[in-house]
């Protein structure tokens, strides 16, 4: 590909390759992919590797890390992420999560919040909204999903570029992939954990904002409050007219507020 | 030969059109749909119509499960084998099966063996992976569906064969207590079949396991291939397949005159038939399939050339009439092919014929009706079938030499002593 900004890479960890995209110089930054893998290049991954240097590992099981057995739960995966960063020498680290990436960060900080620096979580799930219920994705196709995913798909230039644009046969097993691994990891309850708002009350002196779209289908807006109310200091910036994916939906706000929150 | 009785018990009031409105797919049409009234009374029918096989001289009754769809009136299977186990006297009650990974195997051992006491030890069970749909009606994590099954079929095998009290800390079961007080009659445990549709996997889990496969109404040449398959592994297993190992479900109907078989018979493909069980997104739910089968699949939804015909992921609004018309084609192509036989007596028994030759099972089930079809006229091919086929095909098994697993144990044909197995299938030609 010409001008590819990133690169993909390989670090051993714990007895597993853990594969990640990376670019950009400046401090590092995690990066936590959603339910559906990495989603692919975006604008605000380029604006944000201008100052900092962006990582994106695939979540083991999503296809090109391979699957840890004994990863069961959301809880197993921040405890493999823990460790990697431990051995990594990367803590304490900003991390931005998206949606189920969102849930597993907001998890490894409540376990301990000392691991991270800043927290940014956009539209995470974890919790069981007041009103509404998370998205079903696995009685959906991944492209029903990923539609449903954006409050307005027509005027949104990015939109298209998600996964690649059309799916592929490759694709199409990638998101295969990544539905069994979400599968293993939250099939039921769904997305969430029960007690998730008593545990997020231990994310003690971490900077944490939240990034919601007032019209997220995927993980109702009613979630914000629970995430809001739990954390301490937590900031919520809220979009109007926008999905489940902030970042690509209102991007040049969302790109600004990173900027600003991550300083 | 063993031969068998088979209908879903479908839920036949359901008009064609809600089917194929729902993305050709009886799963997930609302159950506002369900009349009990109406359900009562097909209830009753359909373990009539088992009754009425064993008079006609059946050799089993074939029941199987699937859940929260018209498509099978067989939710909970068990139960209507445990009054079929009362009402029956002689016939070999035979389920194909129940879906282990959506299961608590600990409750479907005590439910099977309490089935085998009440009839007399003459349960054959039998096990699936279920259908993907079944693993969202049951909830149950489809992408550890076959990490349960075989979880599931070890420990019922466990907890009718050892000793109790025992405890199980499992993967996925975990219990402090095994002891049940309900055993199969039939020791150490009854024979078990396995029912599928030819997936590679469990065709040479089956083998190793020396349980015999049934294939349910799929085409010919994969068929024979999957009894290759199946001859092969078993060979490797140190013995010698036979008919003993091999079923096969057909469906046909039969009535008085040519014609109005063939019309009924068209009942096989109401809606779509089977290929409209549920549409793809349910049919394969994460991580049901294998990383091969995946593999397969995505090739064939974004390939033009490679059948995309059976993958039907929901899709907005449908041409119900041009539907119509490609089930036409289809019900057409399935005459020709034999995937469904229909005619009088004679003609019909021609065909089977040919499938008894190519196939060689000792299992034979016969799938009588789907879609709508009247009390009588079921009741009616029952009786053909009874009277007029199922002579027949016990002269033909006999000149063939189609023994079934209650005449030859399966798994006890020891191999050639070239140590190369023998043939296990007929020439392959058209039906």
């Amino acid at each position: 590909m010409a001008n590819q900004e990133w690169r993909e890479e390989t670090v051993r960890v714990g007895g597993t390759d853990l594969a990640y995209i990376t670019a950009g110089t400046g401090a590092p930054v995690l990066v936590l992919h959603e339910e559906l893998g990495h989603s692919g290049w975006l604008r605000w991954h380029s604006e944000l590797a201008r100052t900092r240097t962006v990582i994106i590992p695939h979540h083991p099981g999503f296809g090109k890390t391979p699957r840890i057995d004994s990863v069961r739960n959301v809880r197993d995966l921040g405890n493999f992420y823990t460790k990697a960063l431990r051995a990594q020498n990367l803590r304490p680290i900003d991390v931005i999560g998206f949606s189920l990436g969102g849930w597993i960060a907001a998890d490894m900080a409540a376990s301990d919040p000392s691991q991270f620096r800043k927290m940014v979580l956009v539209a995470p799930t974890g919790v069981k909204p007041p009103q509404g219920d998370i998205m079903d994705m696995f009685i959906l196709t991944a492209k029903a999903y990923l539609d449903a995913s954006v409050h307005d798909a027509q005027s949104n230039p990015e939109f298209a570029k998600l996964y690649g644009g059309e799916p592929t046969p490759e694709q199409f097993e990638a998101w295969e992939d990544a539905r069994a691994e979400s599968a293993r990891l939250a099939w039921a309850p769904y997305m969430f954990y029960p007690n998730f708002a008593s545990l997020l009350e231990n994310v003690v002196g971490l900077p944490t904002l939240l990034v919601w779209g007032k019209q997220d289908q995927i993980v109702p807006f009613s979630a914000a409050e629970v995430y809001k109310n739990s954390i301490p200091g937590a900031e919520l910036v809220a979009f109007d007219n926008c999905g489940h994916r902030p970042e690509v939906e209102k991007q040049a706000e969302f790109s600004q507020h990173l900027q600003r929150f991550l300083a | 030969m063993h031969i068998m009785s088979f209908s879903e018990r479908a839920y036949i009031d359901v008009p064609e059109d809600l089917i194929i409105e729902n993305g050709s797919s009886y799963f997930g049409i609302p159950n506002t749909n369900f009349d009990a009234k109406i359900g009562s009374r097909l209830m009753n029918e359909y373990l009539d119509e088992r009754v009425y096989a064993e008079e006609l001289g059946f050799d089993g009754v074939m029941l199987n499960e699937h859940h929260q769809t018209p498509f099978c009136g067989g939710s909970v299977m068990d139960v209507e084998a445990a009054i079929l186990a009362r009402i029956t006297k002689r016939v070999k009650i035979v389920l194909l099966g129940n879906p282990l990974p959506v299961a608590d195997p600990l409750r479907l051992a005590e439910e099977l063996a309490t089935i085998d006491m009440i009839s007399g030890g003459r349960l054959v069970p039998g096990w699936v992976r279920g259908a993907g749909s079944e693993s969202i009606a049951n909830n149950a994590n489809p992408a550890f569906n076959r990490e349960r099954f075989n979880e599931a079929h070890d420990f019922i095998i466990d907890a009718w064969t050892k000793p109790g009290p025992w405890r199980h800390e499992g993967k996925h079961y975990n219990y402090r207590y095994v002891n049940p007080w309900a055993l199969p009659l039939q020791k150490p445990v009854p024979q078990i079949w396995i029912p599928g549709i030819i997936s590679p996997e469990t065709v040479i889990w089956s083998a190793r396991h020396r349980y015999p496969y049934v294939a349910l109404g799929t085409n010919l040449e994969p068929t024979v291939e999957m009894v290759n398959l199946y001859a092969d592994v078993a060979a490797q297993e140190g013995y010698q397949a036979g008919p003993e190992n091999f079923g096969y479900l057909q469906n046909v109907c039969v009535a008085e005159t040519e014609e109005k078989a063939q019309e009924l018979a068209k009942g096989f493909v109401y809606g779509g038939g089977f290929g409209s069980f549920a549409r793809a997104e349910w049919m394969f739910p994460p991580g049901y399939n294998s990383k091969e089968a995946t593999k397969r699949l995505a090739k064939a939804m974004t390939d033009p050339r490679t059948g995309t015909e059976i993958i039907r992921f929901s899709q907005g609004k449908v041409d119900v009439e041009e539907i119509k018309r490609s089930i036409d084609k289809n019900f057409q192509d399935a005459l020709t092919s034999g995937l469904v036989i229909a005619g009088t007596p004679k003609t019909v028994l021609k065909r089977i014929r040919v499938m008894l030759e190519t196939l060689r099972p000792g299992i034979f089930g016969t799938w009588y009706h789907h879609g709508p079809m009247s009390f009588e006229d079921r009741k009616t091919c029952l009786r053909l079938l009874g009277q007029e086929v199922l002579p027949g095909m016990r002269e033909i098994a006999k000149e063939l030499d189609l023994p079934g697993p209650f005449e030859v144990k399966p798994g006890s044909r020891p191999l050639p002593a070239s140590g190369k197995r023998d043939s296990v299938v007929g020439a392959l030609k058209a039906a």
